[in-house]
C-alpha cells in the first residue's frame, strides 16, 4: 500500500517534470503569473526603482508578453539572473523567457537549444575608461586591467580583440554589473567593458557621468533580444509576435494613448488585423484577439519604450542609431501581420 | 533425549519473511535496497528524458574545444586557443594553490590561537576569544567579500606610484608594492639560467649599448628545480648527522653538537647554488598601466586565502584547545615536578600527546577549507569552479558533464587529502604495545 502510494507519487513528479518542458503557454495560464529573467540590474534596461518595482527596456518585454498572455502586464514575477545563471535558469524551466541583453549567437542558438524570438536592441561591444586615463583609443590598451563579466559574449570578444591585436591584457572576472562599477570606481580595472548601451546605462548611473570616456570602437556586433527554450514554438511565436506587435505599432503611428481607439477599426488593414478588429490572429496564437492591444497598453509601442527608458531625454541618453525602423535608416523591421 | 531429533521440519512460510526475526532484518534490507535502486533509476531516467526532450546529448568532447576565454592567474601555460580541458587544469591547479596555502596558514593560526586561549593572561586569551567567536559564527562569503572590499577600496592604484608626484610608493626597501590589484613582491631572476630563455638574456644584455637598460633576468623551473634538489640533498644531510649524533651519544653518553653543523650543511650548498646560477632579486617596476615583473599576488586570492585561513583556523584553534584541555592536568603537574619550563612542557609533554585528539577532526576542517575554496567565484578568483564549472559551461552549455566532473575532482582531491592525513594520524596516534 505505502509502496503504490510512493511510486504513484514517483510518477506523478515524473509526469510534471517532462510536461514542464512541453506547453509553457498553457503553464503560464495556469499559474497566472510570468517568469521572467532579467538582469540584476541595469539602469534603464532592468532594475527595481525606488518604489521596488522594476522598470526598463528589457522589462518592457516582459510586461507586453504578460499583458498580452494574462491580460495583466504586472503578472510577472522577475528572476534576476547574472551572465552565469542565466541559461541555466532558462533550460530549466524556472523562467518562461529571457530578456536580458543577451547575444543572439550561433552557439546560443544551435547548441545551447535556445530560440532568440527576434532583436530589441542592436548593439556592439565598447570600451569606457576614466577620463584622467588620457586614452583615445582601444589600441592603447596594451597591457590594461580590464573588468569582464564573467559568462558572457564580451568575455570571447575581448579575447579575441587583444590577441588578434597582439596586446597583452589582465582580466579581471566579476559577476554582476554592480560588482564591476563598484570595481571600475574603485580603480581596480582601468577599462570596463561591455555593450555600448550597457556602458552608457552604467556610465548614466555614476556621481560625475562625464569623468568617462567610452572609446570609439566597438569590437563585435552584439544583436540583444529576449529568448526562449528551444522546442517550445507555440510559446516561441506568442513571445516573437508580441515584440513584433510593439515594433509594428511604432511603425504604423500606434501608440499607447491611440491604441484603444485604433482598435475600434482603422483604414488600415494590417493594424486592424493587429488589433483585432479584423481576423482571428489571436486565435491564432492561442490567445484572444485583444492580446497586441494589451501589449502595446503595458507600455506603449517601441519608441515610446525606448524614449522612456533609455531614449536620449533620459539619464542613459542613447541616441536611435541602428534602432530606428528602417524607414528611418535604422535596422527594425517588423514582418508583417498577414 | 531423543525428543530434541524429531523436532517437525518447519516449512518456510510467507509470513515468516515479517513475523520471523530470523529473516526481517533482511526483508527490511532487500526492500530499501529495492527503494533506493528504483529511486535512483528514476533519477537517472529522468535526467536522460529531460535532455532528450531538450535535445542534449551527453558528450565530453567540449574538453578538446578551444576555450576562447583568458584567465588571468595561471600556474601553466594557456591562453584563449587553448582548450576547455585545459582551462579546467588552469583552474584546478589555482584551486589546490588556494587550498594548500590556506590549509598551511590556518594550521599555523589556529595552533596559535589554541595555545594562546588557555593562556593565564586575561588579555591574550580573551582577544583570542573574541577572534575564535567572530570568526567562527559569522558566514565564510561574508568574510571573503568583506577582506576582498577593503584590500580594492583602501589601497592606492597602481597609476598612484607613476611620475614625479606621485602619491603612492613602494613599501620593504622599494620592493613591494601594495595596490588596489594586488600586492606585488620581487621574485628571483637568474643571471646564468640555464634555460633557453637564459641564454636569450645573456645574448641580449650583451649586445647593449651603453647608457640602455639591461632587461631583468629570467628564472625557469629548472633553475629551481636545480635549487630545491641542492636544499633536499642538504637536509637528507643533516638529518644523517643527527642520526650520527645519535648513535654516538647512545655509545658514549656524550652528545656532539649539532646545530651549527647542520645548519652548515643546509645553508651552505643551497646558498652556493644560488650564487652559482647568479640569482638576484628582481623588483616589479611600473610600466603602462600595471607594475611589471615581481610576483603579482593578486587581491582575489589575498582575499580567499586570509578568508579562508582565518575562518577555519577559529575552528582549528577550538579543536587544538579541546586536545590540550584532553590531556589530564596531572601531565603538567609532573612535568612541572621535573622543572620543565611551561614552554617546553607544551611542546615535550602536552601538544605531542594532544595531536592524537586534534588530527581526526583536523582532517575535516582541511576538508571543509578545500571545499569552501569554491567560494572563489564570489571575488573573481580563478579556481575551477570559476573555470570549468562557470564559464566553459556558460559558453558550452554542457552543465551536467561539467558538474560530474567538478564533483568528482572534488571528491578525488577531498579523498586524497583524507588518506595523507591518516597517515600522518596513524604516525602519532597512541601506539599499543
Amino acid at each position: 500500500m505505502k509502496k503504490s502510494v510512493l511510486f504513484g507519487t514517483l510518477t506523478a513528479a515524473g509526469l510534471a517534470a517532462g510536461a514542464a518542458s512541453a506547453a509553457t503557454l498553457d503553464d503560464v495560464q495556469a499559474r497566472g503569473t510570468l517568469n521572467c529573467g532579467v538582469t540584476t540590474g541595469l539602469v534603464g534596461f532592468a532594475a527595481p526603482d525606488a518604489d521596488g518595482e522594476w522598470q526598463g527596456f528589457d522589462v518592457a518585454v516582459c510586461r507586453a508578453v504578460a499583458a498580452a498572455v494574462l491580460g495583466d502586464p504586472m503578472a510577472v514575477e522577475f528572476v534576476p539572473t547574472t551572465g552565469q545563471t542565466r541559461f541555466t535558469a532558462l533550460a530549466s524551466g524556472e523562467i518562461d523567457m529571457l530578456a536580458r541583453n543577451t547575444t543572439w549567437t550561433f552557439t546560443r542558438d544551435v547548441d545551447l537549444k535556445f530560440e532568440f524570438v527576434g532583436i530589441n536592441y542592436y548593439d556592439g561591444q565598447a570600451f569606457m575608461v576614466p577620463r584622467d586615463l588620457g586614452v583615445s583609443s582601444a589600441m592603447d590598451l596594451d597591457g590594461a586591467t580590464v573588468c569582464i563579466q564573467t559568462g558572457t559574449t564580451t568575455e570571447l570578444n575581448l579575447a579575441d580583440f587583444f590577441r588578434v591585436n597582439d596586446m597583452e591584457y589582465e582580466p579581471l572576472p566579476i559577476e554582476t554589473n554592480a560588482e564591476a562599477q563598484q570595481q571600475y570606481l574603485a580603480g581596480a580595472c582601468d577599462v570596463y567593458t561591455t555593450d555600448s548601451s550597457g556602458l552608457a546605462a552604467t556610465r548614466a548611473s555614476f556621481e560625475n557621468p562625464s569623468d568617462h570616456v567610452i572609446l570609439p570602437e566597438t569590437v563585435s556586433k552584439e544583436p540583444l533580444g529576449p529568448l526562449v527554450r528551444h522546442g517550445d514554438n507555440e510559446w516561441g511565436d506568442v513571445v516573437r509576435w508580441t515584440l513584433m506587435s510593439l515594433i509594428a505599432a511604432e511603425e504604423m503611428g500606434v501608440t499607447a494613448d491611440n491604441v484603444e481607439e485604433m482598435a475600434e477599426g482603422t483604414d488600415d488593414p494590417e493594424i486592424n488585423r493587429m488589433l483585432g478588429s479584423s481576423g482571428e490572429l489571436g486565435a491564432k496564437l492561442g490567445l484572444d484577439s485583444d492580446w497586441a492591444v494589451r501589449a502595446i497598453q503595458a507600455g506603449g509601442n517601441y519608441g515610446e519604450l525606448f524614449a522612456k527608458h533609455i531614449g536620449e531625454e533620459t539619464p542613459v541618453g542613447l541616441a536611435r542609431g541602428l534602432n530606428a525602423q528602417y524607414t528611418d535608416g535604422g535596422l527594425l523591421y517588423a514582418m508583417p501581420f498577414r | 533425549m531423543s525428543a530434541s531429533t524429531d523436532v517437525p521440519k518447519a516449512s518456510f512460510r510467507l509470513s515468516q519473511l515479517i513475523y520471523d526475526t530470523r529473516y526481517r532484518s533482511i526483508t527490511i534490507q532487500v526492500i530499501a535496497l529495492v527503494l533506493l535502486v528504483a529511486a535512483l533509476w528514476w533519477l537517472v531516467n529522468n535526467t536522460v528524458q529531460n535532455l532528450e526532450t531538450l535535445g542534449k546529448d551527453f558528450d565530453f568532447g567540449f574538453l578538446t574545444q578551444p576555450a576562447g576565454y583568458d584567465i588571468n592567474q595561471r600556474l601553466i601555460d594557456y591562453d584563449s586557443q587553448s582548450t576547455h580541458g585545459r582551462a579546467a587544469m588552469v583552474g584546478i591547479l589555482n584551486t589546490l594553490l588556494v587550498a594548500l596555502l590556506g590549509c598551511a596558514l590556518a594550521t599555523i593560526v589556529g595552533v596559535l590561537a589554541g595555545v594562546l586561549r588557555l593562556s593565564k593572561n586575561w588579555l591574550v586569551s580573551n582577544l583570542t576569544a573574541v577572534y575564535v567567536e567572530g570568526f567562527r559564527n559569522v558566514p565564510l562569503l561574508l568574510w571573503i567579500i568583506l577582506i576582498f572590499a577593503i584590500m580594492t577600496e583602501s589601497t592606492p592604484e597602481p597609476r598612484d606610484f607613476r611620475g614625479e608626484d606621485a602619491t603612492a610608493s613602494l613599501i620593504v626597501g622599494e620592493t613591494v608594492a601594495v595596490t588596489n590589484r594586488g600586492v606585488y613582491i620581487p621574485r628571483v631572476g637568474f643571471e646564468n639560467s640555464l634555460s633557453a630563455a637564459g641564454a636569450d638574456w645573456r645574448a641580449e644584455t650583451a649586445a647593449l649599448e651603453a647608457g640602455e637598460e639591461a632587461a631583468p633576468p629570467p628564472s625557469s623551473g629548472l633553475d629551481w628545480l636545480i635549487v630545491f634538489g641542492v636544499l633536499v640533498a642538504s637536509i637528507l644531510g643533516a638529518r644523517w648527522n643527527t642520526r650520527r649524533a645519535d648513535a654516538i651519544q647512545e655509545a658514549t653518553g656524550d652528545r656532539p653538537a649539532t646545530w651549527y653543523v647542520n645548519l652548515g650543511i643546509i645553508v651552505l650548498p643551497t646558498l652556493a647554488a644560488l650564487l652559482a646560477l647568479g640569482a638576484t632579486i628582481v623588483a616589479p617596476i611600473f610600466r603602462g598601466f600595471n607594475f611589471a615583473e615581481g610576483i603579482h599576488l593578486r587581491n582575489s586570492l589575498i582575499a580567499l586565502w586570509l578568508a579562508l585561513a582565518l575562518y577555519t583556523g577559529a575552528f582549528v584553534a577550538e579543536i587544538v584547545r579541546a586536545g590540550i584541555l584532553s590531556v589530564s592536568k596531572g601531565q603538567t603537574e609532573a612535568a612541572s615536578a621535573l622543572g620543565l619550563r611551561p614552554g617546553r612542557i607544551m611542546n615535550l609533554v602536552i601538544l605531542p600527546q594532544a595531536l592524537r585528539v586534534i588530527i581526526p577532526p583536523l582532517i575535516s576542517q582541511y576538508l571543509n577549507l578545500t571545499k569552501n575554496s569554491s567560494l572563489a567565484i564570489a571575488v573573481g578568483y580563478m579556481d575551477v569552479r570559476s573555470t570549468l564549472g562557470g564559464i566553459t559551461i556558460n559558453q558550452t552549455g554542457r552543465e551536467l558533464e561539467g558538474m560530474l566532473l567538478l564533483g568528482l575532482f572534488y571528491l578525488v582531491l577531498s579523498l586524497v587529502i583524507s588518506a595523507l592525513m591518516n597517515v600522518y594520524n596513524n604516525a602519532v596516534k597512541l601506539k599499543e604495545r
